[in-house]
């Protein structure tokens, strides 16, 4: 095997990507717990840790442009380090999306406001599976495996629209709740985003594996939001 | 391709994105539409009794520039060297099979051999100057060919040293000896040199392998500009200048007994982003060979 080294450095890569991924999963269920039992020390943890998921986001960054410049990889290998590049970025985004959950937990303080927090919960624990899965997928190249994950994301979508109808419903009985009212539908619009990310990371993984680039999710982002 | 399961008649759907989509049908497309300037087909050569290349068939497209890659000793320069009938002067050398310039074979009886090779330039590995003036080297092809119009030659000097991009650094010394080049400047004189009999097919022998960087990516500038014109046909063991300088890639591979064999053609940019053939893909990856 001449190209160890390339080999090696591509695995610590796929370690440390599982490693931003774990930290990701833990940032979304601390936010979600956190929310939960409203405590607003533990949402602010959440928020002011999320810098760590940044610095690894941009340590693999870096990673992955020092193995491209100085391996120079082709077919295969080069298709593995760019859809790298394209997951290390969902899942710091998805780090931001428990961050933001972390936020408006903190703005909701003093509010007495109900939270939907059976949907909410679910959605959180969809998204969290999804995105474990989708990583255990990626670093494994199925795309068998990757190509179905995506189709829970209707769950997800049923769960936010049943957020959406319950929380108008509030806003048209309690007008004066209309602000915190907004930040409950951010909470469910961030948990939605998630899935749709995990649905983006799932297209990488049937990129590494047959070289093409596919579409899985079922609906349009745009649609959604 | 691996089977996957993707959700019919919903949103699914394939991106508008050329790179990397398609290539395998955009490779057919492209191979059925461009005219072929040489044909190889089921071509065989032999060494005495060992059996150097076998069925090897492929198109070299015209005015395109095809790379042969492959490990050591599979066969690329005894290709190449079927394409000017070089083998021949191989005493044990035998060739089974066609290779056809437009459409005429070039294996066949009463061949002008002298012709083809007019036709069929070559650059080697080593630039290779005749011990002679920067001059001389150009104008000795042309008039091998039974040009003596001394302007006439002068233009072909200029026009020739033009195309090989050395005019600018080299008009002012055109008697001083070929030698006193630099190793880069040498080899894009021998490009030049080939250039002036007006050759169809340009054959280039790793024709950077032995230069610094700057001087190989003269040559490579010069390979993609030349091939407005000429059909060119690269051996090169750098996979990173066959993928930067060409337009379609053949990987030869060898056999338990050394017989080389074409293991996969195509277009460049499928061969090294998704490459169909698992060789092919350890091949160019660096892991055999």
């Amino acid at each position: 095997m001449p190209r160890e080294t390339l080999d090696h450095q591509i695995h610590q890569l796929q370690d440390e990507i599982l490693l931003i991924g774990s930290m990701v999963e833990q940032a979304m269920i601390d936010s979600i717990d956190a929310l939960r039992r409203r405590d607003i020390n533990d949402s602010k943890k959440v928020y002011h840790t999320d810098y760590l998921i940044n610095e690894k986001r941009f340590a693999i960054e870096n990673g992955i442009l020092i193995l491209i410049a100085t391996q120079q990889p082709i077919a295969h290998d080069l298709r593995l380090l760019t859809a790298m590049l394209e997951v290390t970025t969902e899942l710091e985004r998805m780090g931001d999306y428990a961050k933001g959950i972390a936020k408006i937990n903190i703005k909701l303080a003093g509010s007495d406001i109900n939270l939907p927090m059976v949907e909410i919960d679910r959605m959180a624990e969809l998204g969290i599976s999804m995105l474990h899965r989708s990583l255990t997928a990626f670093i494994d190249e199925n795309p068998n495996q990757a190509s179905l994950i995506p189709l829970e994301d209707d769950e997800v979508d049923s769960l936010y629209v049943q957020i959406y109808n319950k929380v108008v419903k509030d806003m048209i009985a309690n007008p004066q709740e209309i602000d915190s009212s907004n930040l409950i539908l951010w909470i469910a619009h961030n948990l939605e985003r998630m899935a749709d990310r995990v649905t983006n990371i799932c297209e990488r993984t049937v990129f590494i594996a047959t070289g093409e680039l596919l579409e899985l999710d079922s609906t349009d982002d745009e649609d959604s939001e | 391709m691996q089977e996957i399961s993707l959700r019919e008649g919903r949103k699914s759907r394939q991106l508008e994105v050329k790179l990397f989509t398609h290539v395998g049908e955009e490779s057919k497309l492209i191979l059925d539409e461009l005219p072929s300037k040489l044909e190889v087909d089921q071509l065989n050569v032999y060494y005495g009794n060992f059996h150097a290349i076998q069925d090897v068939s492929f198109p070299i497209k015209e005015k395109k520039v095809t790379a042969i890659i492959g490990p050591s000793g599979c066969g690329k320069s005894t290709l190449i060297r079927c394409f000017n009938r070089m083998n021949d002067l191989i005493g044990s050398s035998r060739v089974e099979g066609k290779i056809k310039i437009d459409g005429e074979d070039i294996y066949q009886q009463g061949i002008d051999v002298v012709d083809i090779r007019r036709r069929v330039g070559m650059v080697f590995q080593r630039p290779n100057p005749f011990p002679k003036t920067i001059f001389e080297n150009i104008a000795y092809g042309p008039k091998l060919y039974g040009i003596h119009d001394k302007f006439q030659i002068s233009g072909l000097v200029e026009k020739s040293l033009r195309q090989a991009a050395l005019w600018d650094e080299v008009k002012d010394i055109l008697n001083s000896a070929a030698y006193s080049l630099s190793g880069g400047q040498q080899q894009r004189l021998c490009i030049a040199r080939a250039l002036a009999i007006s050759p169809e097919i340009l054959l280039m022998d790793e024709p950077a392998s032995a230069l610094d960087p700057i001087a190989t990516y003269k040559i490579e500038e010069l390979i993609r500009s030349l091939s407005e014109a000429v059909t060119i046909i690269i051996v090169t063991h750098n996979m990173q200048q066959a993928a930067r300088v060409s337009d379609f890639t053949a990987f030869m591979n060898t056999d338990e007994s050394r017989t080389g064999y074409l293991a996969e053609f195509g277009i460049t940019k499928q061969i090294f982003t998704n490459p169909t053939n698992k060789e092919t893909e350890d091949y160019i990856s660096g892991r055999f060979g």
